[in-house]
């Protein structure tokens, strides 16, 4: 580690695990319900449930991807971050909000659209804060020595991430056009802008760990970008075939939406190429695990079991049930949760001097969680089809195909087990490297 | 080979080119078929007050509606057409938890008029035209009989 002020992200990052730690806590809060098991009811019911368990991945993916944007900006742009008190400010900010989110959605105080259901005056305040971000993120990048293209690609897609937040803010008295604009935000995030910030993470991690030359590595950052907005804008048409939207949806979402593993398979074999071809002297063999897990994982559960269900003619019987919850947990863990770790993997040992990477806890870390979550899709993905055979195919009653699916939630709570497992240990390992050191300022 | 050049020029073209497609597509979507697909015009007072109570509620934490939300309770797309609003309104204004075969809903214990409200507002979500969702069972028909 270069500069100081790099320190910064030691705070998002651990405020990202303490909230990885919570959400799971809903997560296991859910699947008892799911399994019959609904004790908590009167003080957590299962929406309260819900919408806590979304809104703390966003956020701690969110406060990964800061941490990781201070820690990656002063390396590439070869200045300090223009302020510590503002990145300070910024800081407790967001922690701040967060908490009072949590507590309000126990309370009622909340919007029920899905991953958006932080109340309006809330919002609000997310948007000052996430300018304040942007403000020191960009401001450093050009008054710093260096604009290279992976400080650029990974701004940019902070960049375009807080202004799709804007659309989910607008009041409608329509549901369609509600959903339409909770797509601009959902969809437009996680196949689109936090593509590029993926991308960009990426670029920096495989630079740094695999020794190859930024100019290849930046070159294919460009062209795995460019496939991403070549599908995944279209492809937002995915979300407009049953919603009150017109038919010619279903071809233009089908056919682009089906283009869209293209960019998670680039990032694969742009990663795994990489390795291959560099000299691998770094030690922190660990970091360079997660990093190819998460290429490889990211195609997996964005692209192949995206791809499952995108098509018109199947969505048509999987739309809104388990089959999507299959998905959307080994998207969000392959693309973005395990991106997010493997940063953190990568800078705790520059930002504290410690090398904790050794131990065989973290180690461990990776694979439980990893065999945990695979096991948690199998899972969802079993009762999926089961409800989409019995209620949809057959039209048997809701709450009839619900009971017969309880097994999977069982099996779901196991292996969410060993799930949560690798994650404690994980963590352990986080606070075994303590707080920030000076004596890790290195040069080069 | 592909230059660095070239390659940027592929993603910011792209990006422009398909962002401009999408924003005139969201426009025509917008302005000539929801309207028309979702009957606008009959989108009434009530059914709006209908929709707040939904929302403010997050109903969506449970169930789906128009296929989205999440899957504890049942769709309600077409849940006045199954059920009835007779069924509908008895749970929204009950003061004890409902619980069909033992899974719980939150006791709203709604008002006559929040309770026709939110009728009116399934009641208007349940005549779009969604493009045949929800589908049919298929399957039914072809089952064994004893
Ligand atoms: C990292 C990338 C991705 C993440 C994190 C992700 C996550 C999710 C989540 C959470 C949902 C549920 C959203 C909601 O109901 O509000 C969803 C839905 C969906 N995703 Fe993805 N996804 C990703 C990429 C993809 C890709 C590449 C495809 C297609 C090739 C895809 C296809 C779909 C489809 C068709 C649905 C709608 C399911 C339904 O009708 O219920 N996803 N995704
Ligand atoms: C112990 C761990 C976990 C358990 C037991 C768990 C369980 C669940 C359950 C039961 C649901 C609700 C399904 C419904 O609507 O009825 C859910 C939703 C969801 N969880 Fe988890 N979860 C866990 C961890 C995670 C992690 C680590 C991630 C992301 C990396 C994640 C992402 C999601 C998403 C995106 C949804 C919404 C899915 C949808 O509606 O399609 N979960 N989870
Ligand atoms: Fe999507």
């Amino acid at each position: 580690m270069k500069y100081k002020s790099q320190q910064v992200a030691y705070w998002f990052f651990a405020l990202s695990v303490i909230l990885l730690v919570l959400q799971i806590a809903y997560g296991f809060v859910m699947a008892f319900a799911h399994l019959g098991y609904d004790g908590l009811h009167e003080i957590i019911p299962f929406n309260a449930a819900s919408a806590t368990h979304k809104n703390l991945l966003v956020v701690w993916i969110l406060s990964g991807f800061m941490g990781a944007a201070y820690y990656i900006i002063p390396d590439e742009a070869e200045r300090e971050l223009i302020s510590i008190p503002l990145v300070k400010l910024q800081f407790w900010s967001l922690a701040i909000v967060g908490v009072v989110a949590v507590i309000g959605f126990h309370l009622g105080w909340w919007e029920g659209r899905k991953f958006l259901e932080i109340p309006r005056p809330l919002d609000y305040l997310v948007v000052i804060n996430v300018l304040l971000f942007l403000y020191i993120i960009l401001m450093t990048l050009f008054t710093g020595k260096k604009r290279t293209t992976t400080s650029l690609v990974l701004s940019m897609g902070l960049f375009f991430a807080a202004l799709l937040y804007l659309p989910g803010m607008i009041w409608f008295d329509n549901q369609t056009m509600d959903s339409f604009f909770r797509w601009w935000v959902v969809h437009l995030w996680v196949e689109g802008v936090w593509e590029l910030i993926m991308g960009g993470i990426l670029a920096y991690l495989l630079i740094k760990l695999t020794g190859v030359d930024r100019e290849l590595i930046e070159k294919w950052l460009y062209v795995i970008v460019g496939l991403t907005f070549l599908s995944g804008v279209l492809g937002t048409g995915h979300h407009y075939y049953y919603i009150g939207t017109p038919k010619y949806w279903l071809m233009i979402g089908g056919i682009f939406s089906a283009m869209e593993p293209l960019a998670f398979l680039g990032m694969a074999l742009f990663a795994i190429a990489m390795y291959r071809k560099g000299e691998k002297r770094h030690p922190n063999k660990l970091a360079l695990t997660w990093t190819l897990g998460t290429a490889i994982l990211s195609f997996v559960g964005a692209g192949l079991l995206g791809v499952a269900h995108t098509l018109p003619a199947v969505n048509l019987w999987t739309h809104g049930t388990f089959v999507t919850a299959m998905h959307g947990h080994l998207a969000f863990w392959g693309a973005y949760g395990m991106l997010v770790l493997g940063m953190i993997t990568y800078a705790m040992p520059l930002i504290t001097g410690r090398k904790m990477y050794t131990k065989p806890g973290a180690n461990y870390a990776f694979w439980l969680s990893n065999i945990g979550m695979i096991g948690m899709t199998t899972a969802f993905a079993v009762a999926g089809v089961t409800q989409v055979y019995l209620e949809r195919k057959v039209g048997m009653d809701f709450v009839d195909v619900q009971l017969a699916m309880e097994v999977h939630f069982l099996i779901l709570i196991g292996a969410a087990s060993i799930f949560t497992l690798g994650i404690v240990l994980y963590i352990i390992n986080f606070f075994k490297y303590g707080s920030p050191s000076n004596e890790a300022l290195v040069t080069a | 080979m592909l230059s660095k050049n070239q390659a940027r020029t592929f993603f910011l073209g792209g990006t422009v080119v398909f962002f401009l497609i999408f924003l005139v597509l969201s426009w025509h979507t917008l302005a000539k078929e929801v309207p028309e697909q979702t009957n606008a015009e009959n989108l009434s007072e009530s059914a709006i007050r209908g929709k707040r109570i939904f929302d403010k509620n997050n109903c969506m934490g449970c169930h789906t509606i128009l296929g989205e939300g999440a899957y504890y309770a049942p769709e309600l797309t077409k849940v006045i057409d199954r059920k009835g609003e007779e069924y509908c309104r008895i749970i929204l204004m009950s003061k004890e938890p409902w619980q069909p075969r033992g899974r719980k809903m939150v006791a709203y214990g709604m008002t006559e008029q929040e309770a026709a409200d939110v009728i009116e507002f399934l009641k208007w979500i349940g005549e779009m035209d969604l493009n045949g969702f929800p589908p049919e069972p298929d399957l039914k028909d072809k089952l064994p009989t004893e």
